[in-house]
């Protein structure tokens, strides 16, 4: 059965790196069962759009009290590490 | 090439063996080209410098030589475009994920971005090439920009005397 969450990605600008990003892991989920509805912002903004965000994927160090699961990385980009990135998310989004 | 950079890529804004100082000295010598053909306001160095110096945009690929990819908010730029630029010798830039550590950087694509939904496939196209070590090493080991147009369309490098019809 598909599980619909929330995710917030995040990157220093809000515009380009992020944007990767969300689309690899919404794809990747999709696949995985998991309907993500994905959000985007900038660094500074993150602790403003938390508001029904199940998890924060970020590119760039974010502060670490959000109270929401955050995963920061580079691998989307670096295509480094990709499938266990992958696990992660998916653990986290069903834990 | 894959088509989504090959719709934003301008020959005009490709450098290569470009011997820089810093991180700084390759933004700002980039953005000026970017400039000079009209994609960007003259706000848009200063914003990229100040973006890496606050978000940088090293990539560490485990290789002597990284990428990095600086860029800015939409607001400086007028035409989307990709510009490039390989060193003549690597230049450290920090780490995207922890900026207290820095990447030897050898490849560096300013990206000019002004609507992520248009230009996705172009942001996917880059970081695809970034994830090919081979395209990378051939990006660094080009001597001229038609070698690395060459390396980007996908040909094989250009002999003496023949021909291409791209």
């Amino acid at each position: 059965m598909t599980i619909r969450k929330s995710v917030l990605f995040a990157c220093g600008t809000g515009v380009a790196t992020s944007t990767v990003v969300s689309n690899a892991v919404v794809e990747a989920m999709k696949e995985r069962g998991i309907q993500i509805n994905a959000s985007q912002c900038n660094a500074a903004e993150v602790r403003s759009k938390l508001h029904g965000v199940d998890l924060v994927v970020s590119t760039t160090p974010v502060p670490k009290d959000l109270g929401v699961p955050t995963i920061t990385t580079l691998a989307f980009l670096t295509g480094i590490g990709k499938a266990d990135v992958f696990d992660k998310i998916e653990a986290s989004l069903r834990g | 090439m894959a088509n989504g950079l090959a719709a934003l890529l301008d020959r005009d804004c490709v450098a290569v063996k470009l011997t820089a100082d810093s991180a700084e000295d390759v933004i700002r010598r980039l953005a000026s080209k970017l400039e000079a053909k009209g994609h960007v306001r003259s706000t848009y160095a200063q914003a990229a410098v100040d973006r890496e110096a606050k978000y940088p945009t090293g990539l560490p690929l485990g290789l002597p030589e990284n990428v990095a990819v600086p860029h800015t908010d939409p607001v400086h730029v007028l035409s989307p475009v990709i510009a490039i630029a390989t060193l003549g010798r690597p230049v450290d830039f920090a780490n995207m994920e922890d900026p207290d550590e820095t990447v030897p950087v050898g490849l560096v694509f300013m990206l000019a971005i002004n609507d992520k939904d248009r230009q996705i496939e172009t942001l996917q196209d880059v970081m695809g090439l970034i994830q090919d070590p081979e395209m990378i090493n051939r990006l660094l080991a080009a001597d001229n920009l038609e070698d690395v147009m060459a390396a980007l369309e996908g040909r094989e490098p250009v002999e003496e005397d023949d021909e291409d019809d791209d």
